[in-house]
């Protein structure tokens, strides 16, 4: 469901191309480069600033002047009014339930898969990861009624954490990863510790997972993503505000219940801040982790 | 226990580069284990994805539709009529039409963009890292979250009009039922470009050197390389751009509901996908919407095929 997500681990860091030969003063052409790049910089992360200083004045300021901030316009109130309207708490609480379990069963059932399509031989192997590269393929818009039907009328999983978690418990992106992961560790590794009497349980976990660990500290990151952003599915599923994750609560307080706040922008956009800065705190300080070369091949294939 | 005499061959049939497993406790357990490790992956694929698909398929031939848990209707077959309607309902073909205008505008401002960007960020040049990073915040941030700040920018009293100034449409971008399916392309854009950009940054380094070194002995200027070298050389990566644009294009869902505020006037800015959320969850009516996701795929499919073939066009 997230697999444009996984091609973020293909960009390789680039080597600056050199050889061409210099037709203006280097530093012209510096200049030239990075005049559209801060253009681009700023068309980029202008709305962020811009959502900080709009969650933060106590009467919204539209004008050119209101971008700048105005000591005598600024509040923490819209905080406290979002907090109010829709239980800030509880929706994070709601939005980290369902994130952490997507991450856990993601790594646990893909290290699993990707362990045994890698290294464990078998029949039918092949046809096992033949249906991983398939859903990549497949149309997660076919799938919004019949998985509504089934999970939320039959099984009546609707306001539950289950019914938000299954569709995402297990991604074909991991599983393709740990497997080029494992397939490209020396075979006699795994040789070695069957002829001392480990069971494959006790190699997966002694020896291919402390292994595999920067691996899964990218899945983890890609992973987390997913579920933290998502819209469309646990707004399907839940209609009880307590079991909303932040994404759903907050859209649904711009939609429906913000005509009635003071001052509905700042509350909207203070809500905004608080559902942005997890990820986004998280990209920076890991963003190295987004790029590894070496899974880069990997997604390729 | 013993090793088995008589070792039965590995696994028949399965195409594999690594050579037969030679020691080992035990053959036939390890390929239970094997059975054992890969089995939530298999009922994952059967039970989310192979049967709801199946599932919605079958549903879009019969006249199905919710009922009260418990009871007991009557669920006819159809044939084809579920399609038929689809086909011929005002809404469903305007949300067809809004995707063509998404595309129109998005592709193209899409590749433009990103591709002049990646080349700009491709050199030795100052706050390179910093650039990466700065085009890509907005792609891993929640639709939610950024939807909030554009409604606040595009509002009829927001920046974007104040700047406008006497330019500014009436009625403003969100509620104007010309400008709300254009305003939503270019948030998509917007959203979307730092992952194209990283796309194009990485097929740049695939292009061989060699050949800008050629293009200058036969005098190629900065635009001359770039048409003739740089263009054709990423062309991979503009094929895949196109397709993932396409398919964002054909799931859009949050857009239309939250920042065009629920299709925009007169369902301008209504996406396939939201008309079957009105019409298979909202009104019950599920064996239509499963028809509307069929039809959604398979627009999907010919529209990549034929995106695949224009963005090869000219560079044969």
């Amino acid at each position: 469901m997230t697999d444009t997500t996984a091609v973020v681990a293909e960009v390789v860091e680039p080597a600056a191309t050199a050889g061409q030969p210099p037709q203006r003063p280097r530093h012209q052409r510096t200049i030239l480069r990075l005049v559209p790049l801060t253009i681009g910089a700023f068309v980029f992360l202008f709305p962020f600033y811009y959502m900080l200083i709009g969650s933060l004045q106590e009467e919204p300021d539209t004008s050119v002047g209101g971008a700048f901030p105005n000591p005598g316009n600024l509040t923490t109130n819209n905080y406290s009014d979002i907090n109010g309207s829709i239980g800030l708490l509880q929706s994070l609480v709601n939005s980290g339930i369902f994130t952490a379990a997507v991450v856990f069963s993601t790594l646990f059932f893909g290290l699993l898969a990707g362990y045994s399509l890698a290294v464990l031989h078998y029949r039918g192997r092949g046809v096992a990861f033949a249906t991983v590269l398939l859903v990549q393929t497949l149309p997660f818009q076919l799938l919004i009624i019949p998985l509504y039907v089934l999970l939320v009328r039959d099984y009546g999983l609707g306001d539950t954490y289950l019914g938000m978690i299954l569709p995402f418990a297990i991604s074909a992106v991991a599983v393709f990863i740990f497997r080029q992961f494992f397939l490209q560790l020396p075979v006699e590794l795994f040789e070695a510790a069957r002829i001392d009497g480990a069971s494959e349980f006790a190699i997966l976990r002694r020896i291919a997972i402390p292994l595999a660990r920067p691996v899964i500290l990218t899945v983890t990151l890609l992973t987390f993503i997913g579920p933290w952003n998502e819209f469309l599915w646990p707004f399907l599923v839940t209609k009880q505000t307590d079991m909303q994750p932040l994404a759903v609560s907050l859209a649904n307080y711009i939609s429906n219940l913000a005509s009635r706040a003071a001052n509905p922008f700042g509350a909207i956009l203070a809500g905004a801040c608080v559902l942005a800065a997890p990820v986004i705190a998280l990209f920076i300080v890991f963003q190295r982790h987004f790029t590894p070369s070496d899974i880069g091949s990997g997604v390729k294939g | 226990m013993a090793v088995a005499a008589e070792v039965p061959p590995p696994a028949a049939g399965v195409a594999t580069a690594t050579p037969a497993p030679t020691g080992g406790r035990n053959p036939r357990r390890r390929q239970l284990t094997g059975y054992l490790f890969v089995s939530p992956w298999v009922a994952f694929f059967v039970g989310i994805y192979a049967f709801p698909l199946g599932f919605a398929v079958w549903m879009s031939f019969y006249e199905y539709f919710f009922a009260a848990p418990g009871a007991d209707v009557d669920r006819p077959f159809v044939g084809l009529d579920n399609y038929r309607d689809a086909l011929t309902d005002p809404q469903v073909r305007q949300s067809f039409g809004n995707v063509i205008v998404f595309l129109v505008i998005n592709v193209p401002l899409t590749v433009v963009v990103a591709i002049g960007l990646a080349v700009a960020l491709n050199a030795a040049i100052p706050f390179r890292a910093f650039f990466r990073t700065a085009y890509f915040v907005p792609y891993v941030t929640a639709s939610v979250a950024t939807i909030a700040v554009w409604l606040w920018l595009f509002s009829s009293n927001g920046l974007v009009n104040k700047l406008l100034g006497p330019a500014a449409p009436d009625p403003p971008f969100l509620i104007n039922s010309t400008l709300a399916m254009p305003t939503i392309a270019v948030y998509v854009a917007w959203k979307q470009l730092g992952l194209y950009v990283l796309l194009y940054l990485a097929a740049l380094q695939n292009v061989p050197k060699e050949l800008y070194e050629a293009a200058g002995i036969d005098g190629a200027g900065r635009w001359g390389k770039f048409r003739n070298v740089t263009w054709p050389g990423v062309r991979p990566a503009t094929t895949l751009i196109v397709v993932l644009s396409v398919i964002t294009g054909s799931n859009l869902f949050t857009e239309p509901y939250l920042l065009t505020g629920g299709g925009g006037p007169n369902g301008a800015s209504a996406s396939p996908v939201f008309v079957l959320y009105q019409r298979g969850i909202e009104q019950g009516d599920a064996g239509f919407a499963a028809a509307i996701g069929v039809l959604l795929v398979i627009f999907v499919a010919i529209v990549s095929v034929l995106a695949k073939y224009l963005s090869e066009w000219g560079t044969k």
